[in-house]
Parts: C-alpha cells; sequence; structure tokens
C-alpha cells in the first residue's frame, strides 16, 4: 500500500458561487473511494485552480459550478490549462450547467459533465476508467 | 444560561387538561397488544412491510401506529392552546388564514435592475402579496458589478444592484407604502437596506410606514449559505446594528430573518435545521440585549425563515415545534412580557434541493406537496419553487404555475377553512414532541460548548450538516431513499423540452454601463467623505447604520463602502469541514 | 537525458512543473527518486527547513500562511509541505491545508504542495524529507512543513526539520498535562496561538515551567512565544526567534553577528525617532513656530506635509 500511485484530484469551486454541498460530498466520496483529494474552498480564480493543478501535479480537476458563470470561467481555465502545457490533466464538471452549453463546454475540453441526479458512484468510475496516461514528459 | 425543559413548563402553566383519560390507557394498550397479536400477523405474513424500519430525516424511528397513548403526556392548555396565544403552537394570530392568507412572495431577481422590475410587475399583477429581491454573486459579495471577481457572473443568477440609482430603477413604479419587500442579503445588508430607505424617502413613504425584510442572518452564512465576507464577530455585529437601528427608527421593518433554508439546503436534516436556526436566533436576541435594548423593545420583530422538504408530517412536526419552542425560549430564557416577543412569524420557501432536472414537471407535485405541509404549519409567507429550479432561473410560465399552486391552496384545497386542523392528530402531536425535545438537547450542546460562535469556530455544526449530507447521498446512491425519476422511474429521453429563461447576455455589459455612468455624474468628492466618515464609525464601534445611509445617498456604491468595512474588519477565511 | 535528469534539471532552475514531477516520482517510484535525489542532492542544505506541529484546532494553517506572508515581505522563497493524514481504510485522504494559504497560490514565490501520509506514522510521510530537498534544491530560501495535526505522536518531523515549532491554543480541550512528553522535548519553539483568549497567559506560562523541568541538551533554551495568527501578532517575533535558532543550531557567528546587527539598528532607530520627534516639537512649541503654521494651513496657504518639511529642515540646519 505505501507506494502504491494514487489517484490525486482538485476539487475547485471556480467563481463566486457559493453551493458546495455537491463539491463537499464529491470530494468525500473519491476520499473514501481510495484518492488524495485536495479542495481548496470557495471563490477561486482561474489562475488559483491552475496554479494549484501545476504545484499538486493532480490527474484530475473537478469543477463545481451552479450559478452560470461556467460559461465565462471554463474557457479561462481551459485556455489557462493548455498555457501551462497542462492538457494532460482529466477535467470533468458538475453542478448546473445546461444543456445547450454541454457540447460547447466539451468542445473546450470539458471531458464530462455530470449534472443533478448524479451518483457518486458514477463519478468515481468514470474518473477511474478515464484516468489520464501522464508522466510522458 | 437557563434552557427549556419539559418540567419546569408543566409547572408554569396552571390548568391541566390531559389529552387522554389516563384511566383509560392501560385499556388501550391491552386493545393494541391485542391488535399485534391478531390482525397484524396475517398482514406482516401476506406482505411483510417495505422496509425493517421507517425512519424520517431526522433519524426518528417512525412507528406503525400511533394511538392516544403516544400523546398520553400532552396537556391540551399546556401544550396547545388557542391559536393568537401563548405557546403559539396553534398559530401566531387567532384567527390565521380565515382572516388574511399568507404573503405570497416569490424570490426573484436576474439580469439589470430595469430587467427585474419588470418580472416584479408581472407578478404583481398576477396576484403575488409581497416581493422578494434575488440580487446576483457580486452585490451578495459585497463588490461591484465591475468587480474582476464578478466577471461573467454579473446578473446571472440574481440582479446586479451597484448602487442607489440601480435600486431606484429597481422598484421605480412600485408604491413602497403599499408593497412589502424582502430582501435576501446578509454581509451588506445594511448597505442594500440603507438603499431601499433612501427610495422610500424619495417616494415620500414615512419611514415609519415602510414595511419588509433584511435577511440579515450573519450567522448561518459560516456554515450553510457560505457568503461570508468578514469574520463572525464583526458579522453578528452588523447584524445587530440593524435590528437596533430597525427597532428604533424602522418600526414596520423586520431587521433579521433567522434561516433555516440554508442550513436545510446546505444538508442539514428537519432537527439540525430547526435546533440550529433556533440557536442562531438565541444569539442575536443575547447580542441585542447586550448593547441595552429590552428584550420586548425587539423580539417581535425577529422573523424566520424555514425550508419546506419532501416528507409532509416532518416539516409539519417541525414548523408547529418551532414555533412552540421559540415561545417557551423567550418567556424562560429572556423573559419576555408581551406576547408578541413570543410569536415566531415565519417565511417558508418549498425546498430547491430537492427538485430534479429529470422529469421537471415532477417537481409541481413535489413543490405542491411542500407548499401544503408550510400552510398546514402556519406559515406567515410563502414562496413556492418553480419546476425549472434545478435547470435555470424561473421562466415566466414556471413562475406562474408556482404561484397558482399557492393560490390554489389558498382557494380550493380547505386547507383555510379552519386554524391548525392537522392539532390533535396523534402521529402529528408525538413528532412535534420528539422535535422540540431532540431540538432543546442540540442548544443545551451548543450553550456547554460556549456559544455559535464558538461551535463555528469549532466545525461543530459543518460537521454535523457534512455528516447529515453526505449520508442522504449514500442512501440516494445505494437506492435505499428513491428520487422519483432519478433513480427509479427513469425515462430514456426526456420529450417536450421546456422553454428555460436565458439571462440576456447584455445584461452585464449594460450594468457595467450604468455604473460607469453613475460615476460620471455623482459628486465623487461627497461619496468620499461620507467613506471617510463611515471607517471612523466603524473603528469606534459605532452602529454603522445612519454612516451607511448617508454614504448610500451621496452615490457612494455598495463596493466601495463594503471595501471600507473590508479595510477595518478583514476578511473570512473558510473552515471547511467534508 | 532521461525524464529523472530533465526533471531534476528543471528542480535546480527552480522550474515548478518540474518540482511538482519531482516531487510525485519521490512520493511512487523508488528508483527514479534514489537518482533524482542523488542529483540534486549536492544543491541542498541552503534552506532553513522549518517543521509546524501541534493539534488540529490551534491554527496551525492560519499561523502558517502569516508566516508565509511575512518570509516574502523580508523578501524569502518559501515552500510549503503540507501533510494531511490518509485514511487506514480507504487509502484516501482528504488534503485541505492548502485552502488556508489559496491567495498566496499565485505567488511566483511560494510553492505550496500537500502530502497524504500514505499510512506513514509520526505526521508526515516517508517521502516528506525527499520533497522537502527538492524544494530546497529548487532554490528556497524557507521550506516549512505542517504536519498531519493529532499533535501527539507527530515527532517525526525531527528527521525532516532544523527547527520544530509546536503550536498550542488555549481552551482545546487539550489540558497542558496532556501534551505528550514527546512533543515538548522536540519543540525548539513553543507558540501559544489565539493568545488574545481569555487563558492564553496561563497556559504560556504553564507551559514555560513544563519546558524549563526538561531543558535541551543542546543548551538551547526553548521560548514560549504568543501569537493571534487572525491578526498577524506575533509573527515578526516568532520569524525572529526562528532565525535565533537557526543561527544557533549553525553555530554561525556571522549569522549571529548579523542578527544582533539588525536588531540593534532597528531599536536604536526607533529610539532616534521617538527622542528626536518630542523634543523638536516641544521646541517649535516653545518658540511659537506651530501656531503660525497652524493657521497658514487652515487658510490653505501651505498643507501640513510641506509646512512639517520646511520646520525640519529649519531646526536640523539651526543646530
Amino acid at each position: 500500500m505505501q507506494n502504491e500511485r494514487k489517484i490525486r484530484v482538485l476539487i475547485a469551486k471556480p467563481g463566486l458561487d457559493s453551493h458546495d454541498r455537491g463539491a463537499k460530498v464529491v470530494a468525500r466520496a473519491l476520499r473514501d473511494a481510495g484518492m488524495e483529494v485536495i479542495y481548496t474552498g470557495l471563490r477561486q480564480t482561474p489562475e488559483q485552480i491552475v496554479e494549484t493543478a501545476l504545484q499538486e501535479d493532480v490527474d484530475v480537476i473537478g469543477l463545481s459550478i451552479l450559478s452560470g458563470a461556467h460559461k465565462t470561467l471554463f474557457p479561462r481555465i481551459l485556455k489557462l490549462l493548455k498555457k501551462q502545457d497542462l492538457t494532460d490533466i482529466m477535467v470533468f464538471a458538475g453542478g448546473i450547467v445546461p444543456e445547450e452549453d454541454v457540447s460547447e463546454m466539451k468542445k473546450l475540453g470539458i471531458k464530462e459533465i455530470f449534472g443533478p441526479g448524479t451518483t457518486t458512484e458514477e463519478i468515481i468510475q468514470y474518473v477511474n476508467k478515464n484516468l489520464p496516461k501522464r508522466d510522458q514528459s | 444560561m437557563l434552557t427549556v425543559n419539559q418540567s419546569s413548563v408543566r409547572a408554569t402553566v396552571g390548568q391541566k387538561m390531559s389529552m387522554v383519560d389516563k384511566n383509560k390507557i392501560s385499556q388501550l394498550r391491552k386493545e393494541r397488544e391485542r391488535w399485534e397479536q391478531t390482525t397484524l400477523p396475517k398482514w406482516i405474513k401476506q406482505s411483510g412491510e417495505r422496509k425493517k424500519e421507517f425512519k424520517n430525516t431526522s433519524n426518528m424511528l417512525i412507528n406503525r401506529l400511533y394511538t392516544p397513548e403516544d400523546i398520553k403526556a400532552v396537556d391540551y392548555i399546556r401544550d396547545l392552546g388557542f391559536p393568537g396565544e401563548y405557546p403559539f403552537i396553534r398559530g401566531v394570530h387567532a384567527t390565521m388564514y380565515r382572516g388574511r392568507f399568507w404573503t405570497m412572495r416569490q424570490f426573484s431577481g436576474f439580469g439589470t435592475a430595469a430587467q427585474t422590475n419588470q418580472r416584479f410587475k408581472y407578478l404583481l399583477k398576477e396576484g403575488e402579496t409581497g416581493l422578494s429581491i434575488a440580487f446576483d454573486y457580486p452585490t451578495i459579495m459585497g463588490y461591484d458589478s465591475d468587480h474582476p471577481m464578478g466577471k461573467g457572473e454579473v446578473g446571472v443568477c440574481g440582479v446586479a444592484i451597484s448602487s442607489l440609482k440601480d435600486m431606484e430603477d429597481l422598484l421605480g413604479g412600485i408604491p413602497l407604502d403599499k408593497v412589502t419587500t424582502s430582501m435576501t442579503i446578509n454581509g451588506p445588508a445594511a448597505m442594500l437596506l440603507g438603499m431601499y430607505v433612501a427610495v422610500g424617502d424619495q417616494q415620500g413613504v414615512s419611514r415609519e410606514k415602510l414595511g419588509g425584510t433584511t435577511q440579515n442572518d450573519n450567522l448561518k452564512e459560516y456554515f450553510a449559505q457560505k457568503l461570508c465576507i468578514y469574520p463572525p464577530k464583526p458579522a453578528v455585529k452588523l447584524t445587530t446594528d440593524i435590528i437596533e437601528y430597525c427597532t428604533r427608527h424602522l418600526p414596520r421593518w423586520n431587521p433579521t430573518s433567522i434561516s433555516g433554508y440554508h442550513i436545510r439546503e446546505a444538508g442539514a436534516n428537519a432537527l439540525q435545521e430547526l435546533a440550529f436556526t433556533i440557536y442562531d436566533g438565541i444569539t442575536y436576541v443575547e447580542s441585542t440585549m447586550a448593547r441595552g435594548l429590552k428584550v420586548d423593545d425587539f423580539a417581535q420583530r425577529l422573523s424566520f425563515f424555514f425550508a419546506s422538504h419532501n416528507d409532509f408530517f416532518e416539516e409539519l412536526a417541525k414548523f408547529r415545534a418551532a414555533r412552540r419552542l421559540w415561545a417557551k425560549l423567550m418567556k424562560e430564557r429572556f423573559h419576555a412580557k408581551d406576547p408578541r416577543s413570543m410569536w415566531m412569524r415565519m417565511h417558508v420557501q418549498t425546498s430547491g434541493c430537492t427538485l430534479t432536472a429529470q422529469q421537471p414537471l415532477n417537481n409541481i407535485a413535489r413543490t405542491t406537496i411542500q407548499a401544503f405541509s408550510a400552510v398546514l404549519g402556519g406559515t406567515q409567507s410563502l414562496h413556492t419553487n418553480s419546476f425549472d429550479e434545478a435547470l435555470a432561473l424561473p421562466s415566466e410560465n414556471a413562475v406562474r404555475v408556482a404561484l397558482r399552486t399557492q393560490q390554489i391552496i389558498a382557494h380550493e384545497s380547505g386547507a383555510t377553512t379552519t386554524v391548525d386542523p392537522l392539532a390533535g392528530s396523534y402521529y402529528v402531536e408525538a413528532l412535534t414532541n420528539e422535535m422540540e425535545e431532540k431540538a432543546v438537547e442540540y442548544i443545551q450542546k451548543v450553550d456547554d460548548m460556549g456559544g455559535a460562535i464558538v461551535a463555528i469556530e469549532k466545525g461543530f455544526f459543518q460537521k454535523e450538516i457534512a455528516d447529515s449530507s453526505y449520508k442522504y447521498q449514500r442512501e440516494i446512491d445505494e437506492k435505499r431513499r428513491v428520487i422519483v425519476g432519478v433513480n427509479d422511474y427513469e425515462i430514456e429521453k426526456e420529450e417536450n423540452p421546456i422553454e428555460l429563461l436565458r439571462v440576456d447576455p447584455n445584461a452585464e455589459k449594460e450594468q457595467l454601463a450604468n455604473l460607469q455612468k453613475l460615476k460620471r455624474k455623482r459628486d465623487r468628492g461627497a461619496a468620499e467623505k461620507t467613506l471617510d466618515k463611515l471607517q471612523r464609525s466603524a473603528e469606534k464601534d459605532e452602529n454603522l447604520m445612519p454612516t451607511i445611509i448617508e454614504a448610500i445617498k451621496a452615490y457612494a456604491t455598495l463596493g466601495e463602502i463594503c471595501e471600507v468595512l473590508r479595510k477595518v474588519y478583514g476578511e473570512y477565511k473558510e473552515l471547511i469541514v467534508i | 537525458m532521461s525524464r529523472t535528469e530533465k526533471i531534476a534539471a528543471g528542480v535546480l532552475r527552480g522550474d515548478r512543473r518540474s518540482i511538482a514531477k519531482a516531487i510525485t516520482i519521490v512520493e511512487n517510484n523508488p528508483h527514479e527518486a534514489q537518482e533524482l535525489v542523488a542529483t540534486i542532492f549536492p544543491h541542498t542544505g541552503k534552506a532553513h527547513i522549518i517543521g509546524f506541529t501541534g493539534a488540529g484546532g490551534a491554527g496551525k494553517s492560519t499561523l502558517i500562511e502569516k508566516i508565509v506572508r511575512e518570509y516574502r515581505r523580508r523578501g524569502k522563497s518559501v515552500g510549503v509541505i503540507a501533510v494531511d493524514p490518509t485514511s487506514p481504510f480507504t487509502g484516501g485522504a482528504f488534503l485541505g491545508d492548502r485552502i488556508r494559504m489559496q491567495e498566496l497560490s499565485t505567488d511566483e514565490g511560494v510553492y505550496i504542495r500537500s502530502m497524504a501520509t500514505r499510512n506513514y506514522a509520526g505526521g508526515i510521510s516517508r517521502a516528506t524529507k525527499d520533497a522537502s530537498k527538492i524544494l530546497d534544491a529548487a532554490g528556497k530560501d524557507i521550506v516549512i512543513v505542517e504536519t498531519a495535526g493529532a499533535g501527539q505522536s507527530e515527532v517525526e518531523i525531527v528527521r525532516v526539520a532544523q527547527t520544530i515549532v509546536v503550536l498550542h491554543a488555549p481552551g482545546l480541550g487539550d489540558e497542558i498535562q496532556a501534551i505528550k512528553a514527546g512533543i515538548m522535548e522536540i519543540a525548539d519553539v513553543f507558540v501559544v496561538n489565539k493568545a488574545d483568549r481569555e487563558n492564553a497567559d496561563k497556559t504560556a506560562i504553564d507551559i514555560q515551567t513544563m519546558l524549563r523541568l526538561g531543558s535541551k541538551k543542546t543548551g538551547w533554551q526553548t521560548p514560549v512565544l504568543k501569537t493571534v495568527a487572525l491578526t498577524g501578532e506575533g509573527v515578526p517575533e516568532l520569524l525572529e526567534k526562528i532565525e535565533e535558532h537557526r543561527c544557533f543550531i549553525e553555530g554561525d557567528a556571522a549569522c549571529k553577528e548579523n542578527l544582533l546587527k539588525t536588531r540593534a539598528e532597528a531599536e536604536l532607530l526607533e529610539a532616534i525617532q521617538e527622542r528626536a520627534s518630542r523634543a523638536l516639537i516641544a521646541k517649535l512649541r516653545a518658540e511659537g513656530k506651530l501656531d503660525q503654521l497652524l493657521r497658514e494651513i487652515i487658510e490653505r496657504k501651505v498643507d501640513p506635509v510641506s509646512a512639517a518639511d520646511r520646520l525640519v529642515k529649519k531646526a536640523i540646519n539651526d543646530d
């Protein structure tokens, strides 16, 4: 168990949205599934999120947002990830992202969006199945 | 610190009127045992029961059957009494809805002030009887619409209000002497109240007549809604400033709406919602009395705000227990003499987190049940969620259905023809008693810890809520709790996608232009003078309402005013408990 | 160049991405870890490695954030390793310490990494020491290691850090007597946080007494300091003590000299400032020069700062 590589996940809440019930439940569930979860609390800027992902060398980023500001914040985050050469990190999102925005967000680089009604099991399985292959450079 | 327990109350209220003939109890018990041994087993054998045990969200065991035995300790005069009299469990007013319906007050706001003004007028036309303002995130956090943190958030989930000018546009054409308004605002509550008062002054409405509510409950922000700007001590000071100011100058205004809704939505169960809300109320009463005000001076204007969740009976028990418990606390712990100080007036909102994105029309049924329990629970004011809650802000169509739901309950259901119709139900009264007793245990616990602020610093409320929230999700994940349309009764494809509200994408641009225009037109020097005055006043720990109103009237912006206080009080850093 | 060599080179350049990858390597790949550490080792030994331990609720993370800010103000670069416990049942961990320091994430002079104990006992992880070497080699002046936070049995930090700061706070429910002996022994600096609370003074005195009973073999007398992490009160003094300890353990005369000189200069200047202004103001008042200027200021003929300038220049030239 000691040197077994752990999946490192950053759970982040970008912007001013203060609904963190889901983010906390997911963080706890991922921890209970054996992952190392970094949660940075509310009101994170895109710069803070990306820098954290870099320093913590995470495999996965989960963005939680329910305020409707995803159309501004997700593109900014994904752009910064590209700039920092971190596009090998798997990014998923949760919260409230209207159906009509989903395909646009996915095109930008959000791999999957988990809306209301998603079970924690679904998210755990998704992360396990879609873990990026990293450490190539 | 005195807390309340049943035996102390038994001593105070005189007349005894048991609801059950004590002599007949043993006979009843014998009959129940007979039923359990003869009739019941046949049914158990035939089809069993769906679960080994049935519990509500508060983890209380629910019996198969309730009989008079379950309420044998209830004394009608002492524990129920009459509406409009202590302990007020049967209702705050003697005639309740036979006299007047609850206020139908739909929480609304999006885009610019002008756009929300239109929605307000629409709702008033459709029959709502009070306004309720939803502000956008930058406003709630005390930022102007041009603050960098607000990019992409302006007007998106509420209305953008950065200055008195915006408030003037928001309330344009709305007579403030005829309409009461609730403002869901906490950290910057004083500023928004200042704006409302300023508009009232402009309209020539006397301050004695101005009616409404500011949520202004900063304690719950630290463990539930999380919209904290300043640390706990200055936040409680600001809440108390408003209570004190309103007591002296705005007699019709409810300075605070002590909230359980957000506590519940954050994942607490009904019992925790009840206990933590009441404890916040206790804290504000103490902080206001510490200023030298007498409890009977201000307590009658304290109001409350609860959620109404799915379990009809649990919610009903919660509302009634809340009223009785608060009355007892005001009497026993705070020695209130005026009966109006013991009233718990409440606003209820049906629970948003129970509504689903899947098969959204089902939400109308959920909201109806939740609204119904609030009405049978005797609420003074009600907001019903729209069926598109899990998808977007309410469309005009959806919010109209939500409003109609209230109107149908009011006019067609028969629930409003008598007062407190479910009193005396064996189940309801037994559950109400259990709610109250267990809430008192929580209150004692927090008292022993040293009060609400210590409990927040220790992460006590946060842990309780995180555990309940996780437990609830596990139940859903493991299908031990069915959510219709989500983990059972699902459909492959949603037919007939509903028309969703789209917030005007130009709203942010428009609002930024408005803000720039304001800054150009105003007398900047005059505004800055008021900000300096405010800073000095804050440093001297004075009641800030008068200087805030001055600053508002000089068109200092919300962000400028809040920044002054950020300088003086610092910003809060969250304690995370998952 | 192998991947490990490339990363090592990047670490020595201070490249953040390389630091991140390097720490991942020492956490997960023992062979590559050895190669990596061997490559960077000659470049270690410059950073001051400070361990922070103490029970949860004492305010460790809040205090560390203030300390990092103070170091930054003094022009130092800082690396922070925040350790949290791995669940023995699930193998997962919730790493929430950086939340208190998140504003510093985008400060180029600060690097924060969260690590899980991965069931290593003693408050740190097996890879913590190597991770601190990486930050050292990357050029960080200060490396702070925050232990997992149970406080009681967290003595492994001595293997990693040169200066150990132990944190306590009054009213934690942890009576002084309950602070295990091991923790008392490893403390180089003891801090009573939340010093604005009622029992803080008594707590500090009690701890001082206990420390005196078992003084260190090295001859270093562990001081007991008081801080209020929320406001930053006591933090500059804490940094002084940490710096003093560093000089002590390095037995470096020059370092000590420098520290003493800086302190002396600060004190002297403060004293001069206070005496000089008092004397000058008294003189000006006596000569009636102040009243005259006040009139001019009220009539807006001159602003206060220019007036003061004039006065002081004249006073200095007169003498």
